[in-house]
Formats: structure tokens, C-alpha cells, sequence
């Protein structure tokens, strides 16, 4: 029954709405239970505040890395819909990111596939993000050890 | 073949993509790495030894064990970071 299943993968500079990718989950036949994750930009890091956030991706490989995130996650969990939309371009603090979200018949597999949708992005899509300051300082973030364990616990 | 660059390794090479026609002896990924140090200082700054380069050959994610020969595009960049 996978022409069933809803699967949303967006790459955009524009920002989303949350409630409204939501309801296009809740109102799939059979879903019993959405789960959801939000990625926001901090406006402080490292005891400096940030300016700006700028994502740079891989145009062509970031959509092919997301569609193989979000089919691992249907082969593994009993999904009728997901979504992931992430954004790219430079955003102020506060600025949406990102939005993962599973839909299935009952909650345990929506959350589960959720947790494992945003830990893969971390690790397995290619994003890069760059920090402003206000002292007018830029950083390349740095990949942290503790996303790796958390997308290998799956 | 086409060689793209990515968020500090762009600016330290000072391209985001180029067109390169490589040696027959470079066949693999460490191979095209270590030819890249030779380039002038910005690459061997990208590429220095030690370095965290990750690579993907033809959009998907590879090691430097990886063989290059009939690829069309390589692209270079640091540990991703999205989300």
C-alpha cells in the first residue's frame, strides 16, 4: 500500500507553516497520530550573539539525499506520510530551519521515525551552515560528534 | 570532469565549481586529493593533510577509497551540518 503513503521533500529559501504541513498529515486516511520536529536559528552560540545564519547546500544531491532519508524511514516504520523541508539562504535568529514530520496509525512509530528523520539530516544530507556575529566575526559550523551517535542509534 | 567545492573549502579554493581534465594516473578520490595539494596555496590550505574533507562522487556520499574513473562530477566540502 505504498501509493499511499505522502511524502513532502522541499529545499526553499521561503519559510513554511508549520500548522498548515501538519494538517495536510492529520488529514490522510488511516493517520491516527502525527509527531514533528522544528529546527530554529539560536541567536546565541558560544557566548556570542549571531547576526545570521546562512545554509549552503548541494543543489541536485541535497533532494536525492533527503528522498533516500525519508524512504529508509517508510521501510522502517509503518509511515501513511512524511515531510521535510528545510531552508537554505541566510536567516535572522529566530528563523525557522527546518521541519521533519511523520504520520502513521499510532504514535510510537510517527515519533520514532520523526527522531530518526532529523538525526539522519544531520549526518547524511548535504547542508552546511554559517554563522554572523555581531562583532562581525564568521564561523563554519562544526560537525558534532554527539549527532553522529545520535543518528547511529538507529 | 566537473570538480564543485562547498562552504569553507569554496572559499579557500576561490571556486565554486571548474571543468579539469586530470592526469590518467589519478583514479581514485585520496588520488585527486593529493593532486589538488599541488595547486597553489588556497588548495593545499583546503586539503592539507589531517583535514576533514568529505567528498561525494556523482551526488552521493563518498570514501576517499573511492574510484573515480567515468564520473562525471566530484564535488568537495567539510562534515555536514544542516538541520
Amino acid at each position: 500500500m505504498s501509493s499511499t503513503i505522502m511524502r513532502r521533500i522541499l529545499v526553499q529559501t521561503a519559510d513554511f507553516d508549520t500548522g498548515a504541513q501538519l494538517a495536510c498529515l492529520e488529514a490522510r486516511p488511516g493517520v491516527g497520530g502525527i509527531a514533528s520536529f522544528v529546527g530554529t536559528v539560536r541567536g546565541q552560540t558560544g557566548g556570542k550573539t549571531l547576526t545570521a545564519l546562512t545554509l549552503e547546500h548541494y543543489p541536485g544531491m541535497t533532494e536525492r539525499a533527503l528522498t533516500g532519508i525519508a524512504q529508509q524511514a517508510e521501510a522502517r516504520w509503518p509511515l501513511l506520510g512524511c515531510i521535510i523541508i528545510h531552508r537554505v539562504g541566510t536567516l535572522p535568529p529566530g528563523a525557522r530551519i527546518v521541519l521533519a514530520a511523520a504520520a502513521s496509525a499510532h504514535r510510537q512509530a510517527a515519533l520514532e521515525a520523526t527522531g530518526f528523520l532529523i538525526d539522519w539530516l544531520k549526518t547524511n544530507a548535504p547542508f552546511w551552515k554559517r554563522e554572523d556575529f555581531t562583532d562581525h566575526t564568521t564561523n563554519w559550523v562544526e560537525a558534532r560528534a554527539a549527532d553522529h551517535e545520535a543518528a547511529s542509534r538507529w | 570532469m566537473k570538480i564543485l567545492y562547498f562552504a569553507w573549502l569554496r572559499e579557500r579554493v576561490g571556486l565554486a565549481e571548474e571543468d579539469v581534465t586530470l592526469p590518467a594516473h589519478i583514479t581514485d578520490i585520496a588520488g585527486l586529493i593529493t593532486w589538488q595539494r599541488d595547486r597553489g596555496p588556497g588548495f593545499a590550505a583546503a586539503f592539507a593533510p589531517g583535514g576533514q574533507v568529505r567528498c561525494a562522487v556523482d551526488q552521493e556520499f563518498a570514501g576517499h577509497d573511492t574510484s573515480i574513473a567515468g564520473a562525471r562530477e566530484v564535488a568537495f566540502f567539510p562534515p555536514v551540518t544542516g538541520g
